[in-house]
């Protein structure tokens, strides 16, 4: 990018651009800390911003840790991503009245809301850009994910270190925003001071930034900022050798492999619900005790369950065995089959958040590993 | 004689039988016919041929207290009823009843068996015949027993 | 590669494809034990609408308050008025589906899947193998072929059901009986003695049925493990895996390919089947679990 195009924000700046977001109605989201782990939430100033936090990750391991400085997003990703907000948990989809006549079936309507998340990870924009391809490039468009996410405004963050179970650049997402976002800042601590390094990529981003003061990046500012990203990457914690994984993952589905991990695997369903491309959902229908009134309601499930693939009288899938494999093999292989790309971002989450610390990138390597004999 | 080896020979279970055999087999065999519900035989009773169906069907069935006989299979034409006559004691495990006017040759078993012990050559044509029957039937029966249509308990 | 899919069928979807119409029952009628059709109509307040499918798509159907389930389209595709489903009371939706009567109200929404390759059968022998409830989703399928007979070889059906009681549509298979375009054998896996037909599994029916193996299409439908053994039996009598068609069934919640549960390997029921073509399936019904 050009650097007379860069810009440089104050902390101060920051502040004032989450005000004019929250005066153009968005609702404003991004990082907090809550229950000892950094989650989104809404946030009203920068404040409630994770500063001077830091993350320290491993397989079934997550802490944090004090900084020495005062960085507001010196951390990498914890067990919230953004589908939280444009693929709810939990979603009424209809409701049904009965009278004398019959039923008459009414769509929820989704709220009217714009979002503006803060704090978006180059992972997690590839994450969403995933979902954008699952729910509204099909035969059929999911009009909840459309109504969250058409008009959602993504400030991203270049991320200042990687945590202990990243490999996005294995999985080439990262760790540089390079598209899906409106702002993209890179908070630099240095001969500057605290400052943030601003990329603006859409009208609407240029629009908003507009009304905040900032000045231009100097070149010096834009090599630092260029730095921080370089330094990320690496440093990253894990890595995946990930351009054959459809093949190598498709050509062992007898790998013993498979029966080793189901021995460690709860089948807990912690990795899909922290995964940000994870979608499954199921639907539960419900009506009050006078069957006046019945509803239908999606929520988030997972290929875990026991039941998820039950048909009469059964499971297809009744083992942990199945199931680890199907969510893996999902995950890195036919997803690409299914929507072109790999449904792994490289964010780490489900090493972290395994209680029993499966890690998908050693699971590859021990499979391909397996064929060296 | 000759119209008879001509009809055994003409059936799928010895197609391609060789001549020398075929005559051997021939001495023990005869035309035999049933009417509609008639018994070829009971269970229990002494094995002592088996058929070669020319035209007409035979249901195979098995009687339980309280359920009456069950049919478990039905045979037609160019097929062959009964294999307990290879093995001891030599005694059915079904009854088999035409479904239909039945033309077929019955071959004695005795007569064969002691032929085949004379002649292994002759034996082991036979079980290679025999065999592969027994083993398509195996697997029908194994798809039967999952009783895959019902509904689950 | 596998062949196009069926062209598409325009469905009655509202804006938001997870929003069911509402359905009254027309007619209930009881096949077999447990097993149940329903007649079903939509009005959308302007005269019953037709409402167009192709054979072996299903529609997702709703128990208010109880909850939805697939089920097949079991009708006549030439008869777009009515729509008819036959359902296996096993669970509790289709125990409540089995319940309802005439003048019910039920939710509906699709028609959805791709179907049978009726184009493709075109000019070719038509081998129809169905076991138990699976011949309620073929059922639309020989009611195009006999409707448009003349475009076809020869129509053989091969049909095996549990016992006697459990055959479906048997006035059905009577009429079409008395055709002289037709070939049917029906077996069950064991009878009384009263029953005068076949008994045995149905893949013993597929090597002595009449059909040119060279210029045959087949149209299997029926629990996995039956259809497992009719495909070989199939293979066995010169049929090759893309002559080969089967209907699929896997846990559905929503039928678009959103929910993620009806997963097969890297295709979705719901919306890349529940018909397949062999070739694109062969490995995965060779694994366990998957």
């Amino acid at each position: 990018m050009d650097t007379a195009q860069q810009a440089v924000l104050t902390i101060d700046g920051l502040q004032i651009l989450l005000d004019a977001l929250r005066q153009r109605g968005y609702r404003v989201v991004g990082p907090t800390v809550r229950d000892q782990a950094i989650v989104y939430d809404d946030i009203a100033s920068i404040d409630d911003l994770p500063r001077g936090w830091t993350d320290e990750q491993d397989g079934g391991h997550y802490r944090l840790i004090g900084r020495d400085d005062e960085e507001l997003f010196g951390y990498a990703v914890g067990p919230h991503s953004w589908k939280k907000y444009l693929h709810p948990p939990l979603l009424r989809l209809w409701s049904a009245e009965h009278d004398g006549q019959g039923v008459r079936v009414v769509a929820e309507p989704d709220p009217d809301e714009r979002f503006a998340f803060i704090g978006v990870r180059s992972c997690e924009l590839h994450a969403i850009a995933i979902q954008d391809k699952v729910f509204l490039s099909g035969d059929h468009v999911d009009p909840h994910y459309r109504a969250r996410r058409q008009d959602a405004f993504i400030i991203a963050v270049n991320c200042g270190q990687a945590a202990g179970t990243c490999f996005c650049v294995s999985m080439n997402t990262g760790p540089k925003a390079k598209a899906g976002f409106d702002l993209a800042l890179t908070e630099v601590v240095g001969d500057s001071g605290h400052i943030f390094v601003v990329e603006a990529a859409t009208d609407v981003g240029r629009a908003v930034f507009a009304e905040v003061p900032h000045r231009l990046a100097t070149q010096d500012e834009v090599a630092a900022a260029e730095s921080v990203v370089t330094q990320t990457a690496a440093s990253m914690g894990r890595e995946m050798h990930s351009d054959d994984v459809h093949e190598l993952l498709l050509r062992n589905l007898e790998n013993p492999r498979w029966n080793d991990v189901a021995q460690r695997c709860l089948t807990c369903a912690n990795c899909t619900m922290v995964c940000p491309t994870c979608f499954c959902t199921s639907v539960e229908d419900s009506s009050d005790l006078a069957r006046a009134e019945s509803s239908r309601s999606r929520r988030w499930d997972s290929c875990f369950t026991m039941d998820f693939s039950y048909i009469h009288g059964g499971s297809v899938r009744a083992s942990s065995h199945s199931r680890y494999r199907q969510w893996m093999t999902h995950k890195l292989a036919t997803w690409f089959d299914q929507f072109g790309t790999s449904g792994c971002v490289g964010c780490g989450r489900c090493i972290t958040w395994c209680p029993v610390g499966i890690d998908i990138t050693e699971e590859v390597r021990a499979i391909r590993d397996s064929e060296q004999h | 004689m000759e119209g008879l080896e001509r009809i055994v020979k003409e059936h799928p279970f010895f197609a391609g039988l060789e001549e020398g055999f075929l005559n051997l087999v021939c001495g023990c065999a005869k035309n035999v016919r049933f009417e509609a519900g008639q018994y070829l035989f009971r269970e229990g009773e002494p094995a002592d041929q088996f058929y070669l169906i020319r035209h007409g069907r035979i249901a195979l069935e098995l009687t339980a207290p309280g359920r009456g006989a069950i049919i478990f299979q039905t045979l037609t034409e160019g097929e062959i009823v009964g294999v307990s006559w290879v093995i001891p004691p030599y005694r059915w495990t079904y009854d088999a009843r035409a479904l239909d006017l039945l033309r077929a040759i019955a071959i004695d078993a005795a007569c064969l068996r002691q032929k085949c012990e004379a002649d292994h050559d002759l034996g082991y044509e036979m079980m290679k015949r025999f065999l592969p029957i027994l083993v398509q039937r195996l697997q029908a029966t194994r798809l039967q027993i999952l009783d895959v249509y019902g509904a689950p308990a | 590669m596998a062949p196009p899919p069926e062209p598409p069928v325009p469905g009655r979807f509202p804006p938001d494809p997870m929003v069911p119409c509402v359905a009254r029952v027309r007619r209930r009628r009881r096949d077999a034990p447990q097993v149940w059709t329903l007649d079903l109509e939509v009005d959308d307040g302007d005269g019953t609408k037709n409402f167009p499918f192709a054979p072996g798509q299903f529609n997702m159907l709703t128990v208010f308050g109880v909850g939805e389930v697939p089920i097949s389209l079991s009708g006549d595709p030439t008869k777009p008025g009515c729509l008819v489903h036959t359902v296996r009371a096993v669970g509790a939706v289709s125990n409540a589906l089995a319940r309802l009567g005439p003048g019910d109200p039920v939710g509906l929404r699709g028609p959805f899947g791709a179907g049978w390759p009726m184009a493709e059968a075109a000019g070719r022998d038509v081998v129809i193998v169905a076991g138990g409830l699976g011949l309620a989703p073929l059922r639309p399928a020989l009611y195009q072929l006999l409707a448009g007979r003349a475009r076809y070889g020869k129509i053989v059906l091969l049909y095996g059901a549990r016992s006697p009681d459990d055959i479906l549509f048997r006035r059905e298979i009577e009429s079409w009986r008395r055709r002289l375009d037709i070939e049917i054998e029906v077996t069950v896996d064991h009878a009384s003695s009263v029953w005068h037909g076949h008994v045995g599994v149905v893949t013993t029916l597929i090597s002595r049925a009449d059909f040119h193996p060279l210029h045959a299409i087949a149209l299997v439908c029926g629990p996995e493990v039956m259809m497992r053994f009719a495909i070989t039996a199939l293979r066995h009598s010169g049929l090759g895996d893309q002559s080969i068609y089967l209907s699929m069934e896997r846990n559905m919640k929503c039928a678009i390919g959103f929910c993620g549960h009806c997963q097969f390997g890297p295709v979705f029921v719901c919306r890349d089947g529940p018909v397949f073509r062999h070739d694109r399936v062969q490995s995965l019904l060779a694994l366990k679990e998957i």
